[in-house]
C-alpha cells in the first residue's frame, strides 16, 4: 500500500463485508508524544475467538477466491517498522476494534494520502452504511459525519459524482486547516 | 485565507442539482444502467484500484454516460488487479483485467459507446461475487 489513507479503506472493507452499518474512524496525530493513531470500529458481525487469533497471519482469510489475507497483516507490518504496533478485538454480534500505532516521526511512517478521496469513494458505494471520520491534531479536530450529510441532502444520492467531488473538497478543505 | 466549505453550502448545491438533474430517475432505473464493479480487495487496492475507480466515477459522468459504478471483492485474478467487471444492459457482464486509467478510458470510449472488445479480457467462466 502506497500510503496510509489506502490501507484504511483496505481495512474498512472488512467492515464492509461484516455488514456492519455504522463505521468510525479516528486519526489523533500527537506530535508531542509522537504518536500517529488510528482508531477504527466498527458494528458488524464481529468475529469468534478463533477466528480473531488468526486474522494476522497472512495466511488465513475468510474468501474462498484466494488463500491469502494481507490486509492487516500488511498494516501490521506497516505500524511495526516505525516502532508502533496494531491491536484488534472482536465480539461476535457486537462489532470490531481496531487500534493501529505509528511513531509520528518515522521516516518509514506512510503518508496519509488522499483519505477524503478514500472517505467519499467508500460513502458513495455504501450509501447505506453510514460513516464519521474525526481526525484531531494539536490544531484541532475535523468530523465529517454522513448523518449529517445525509440529512441535508435527503433524496440526493451521495453516489451523484457532483456531490461525491463536493465531499471530497469539503474535507480536504476542513483538514487542511488542521494539519 | 480562502472561506473554507460547509455542510451549509452543501445544501444550496443540493438544491441546484435538484432543480436541474433527473436523479430519481437514475436511482429508480439501475438495470438500464452500465453497471461497473471494481474489485476492490487488498490487491485491488494496492495495484490502484482507487484511481481507476475515481476515473470511472467522473469521466462517465463527464462524457454523459449513464453508469453505477459499485466495488467489489476479490474475484480471484490478484495478478491482473486492477480488474473491472462491466455490465451493459442485455449483455453478459465482462471482466476486464490490468486496468490502469488509459485502459479504463479505451473500455469506456471502445467498449461501453461502441461495443467493441478491448484487450485484457479475463476469459474464464467466474461467477459474480455477491
Amino acid at each position: 500500500m502506497k500510503d496510509l489513507s489506502l490501507h484504511i479503506m483496505d481495512i474498512i472493507q472488512n467492515s464492509v463485508r461484516a455488514e456492519a452499518s455504522n463505521v468510525e474512524l479516528e486519526i489523533r496525530e500527537d506530535l508531542e508524544k509522537d504518536i500517529y493513531s488510528i482508531f477504527i470500529k466498527d458494528d458488524g458481525c464481529g468475529m469468534s475467538d478463533e477466528v480473531l487469533s488468526k486474522v494476522l497471519d497472512p495466511f488465513f482469510t475468510t474468501r474462498t477466491t484466494r488463500k491469502v489475507g494481507l490486509g492487516l497483516s500488511l498494516l501490521k507490518q506497516s505500524a511495526e517498522q516505525t516502532g508502533g504496533k496494531l491491536e484488534i478485538h472482536s465480539k461476535e454480534g457486537v462489532g470490531t476494534e481496531l487500534q493501529v500505532l505509528f511513531s509520528h516521526k518515522n521516516i518509514d511512517r506512510p503518508v496519509i494520502g488522499d483519505i477524503a478521496g478514500v472517505i467519499v469513494l467508500l460513502v458513495s458505494a455504501n450509501p447505506n452504511m453510514d460513516f464519521i471520520y474525526k481526525h484531531h491534531t494539536i490544531k484541532g479536530e475535523y468530523i465529517f459525519d454522513t448523518k449529517e450529510v445525509k440529512e441535508i441532502l435527503e433524496d440526493v444520492s451521495v453516489t451523484d459524482p457532483n456531490i461525491m467531488q463536493y465531499l471530497k473538497e469539503l474535507i480536504n478543505e476542513n483538514l487542511n486547516t488542521i494539519i | 485565507m480562502a472561506k473554507v466549505k460547509s455542510l451549509a453550502d452543501l445544501k444550496r448545491m443540493k438544491e441546484e442539482l435538484q432543480s436541474k438533474m433527473d436523479l430519481r430517475e437514475k436511482s429508480n432505473d439501475p438495470e438500464g444502467l452500465v453497471q461497473i464493479k471494481v474489485a476492490m480487495a487488498t490487491c485491488g487496492i494496492a495495484s490502484g484500484a482507487k484511481e481507476v475507480m475515481e476515473f470511472l466515477i467522473e469521466e462517465t459522468a463527464k462524457r454523459g454516460i449513464r453508469t453505477v459504478v459499485t466495488q467489489t471483492g476479490c474475484m480471484g485474478y490478484c495478478y491482473a488487479e486492477p480488474t473491472i467487471e462491466v455490465q451493459i444492459p442485455g449483455k453478459e457482464p465482462i471482466v476486464f483485467g490490468d486496468v490502469d486509467i488509459k485502459k479504463a478510458d479505451q473500455i469506456v470510449e471502445k467498449y461501453i459507446k461502441n461495443g467493441e472488445l478491448v484487450d485484457g479480457i479475463i476469459p474464464v467462466n467466474y461467477k459474480t461475487l455477491d
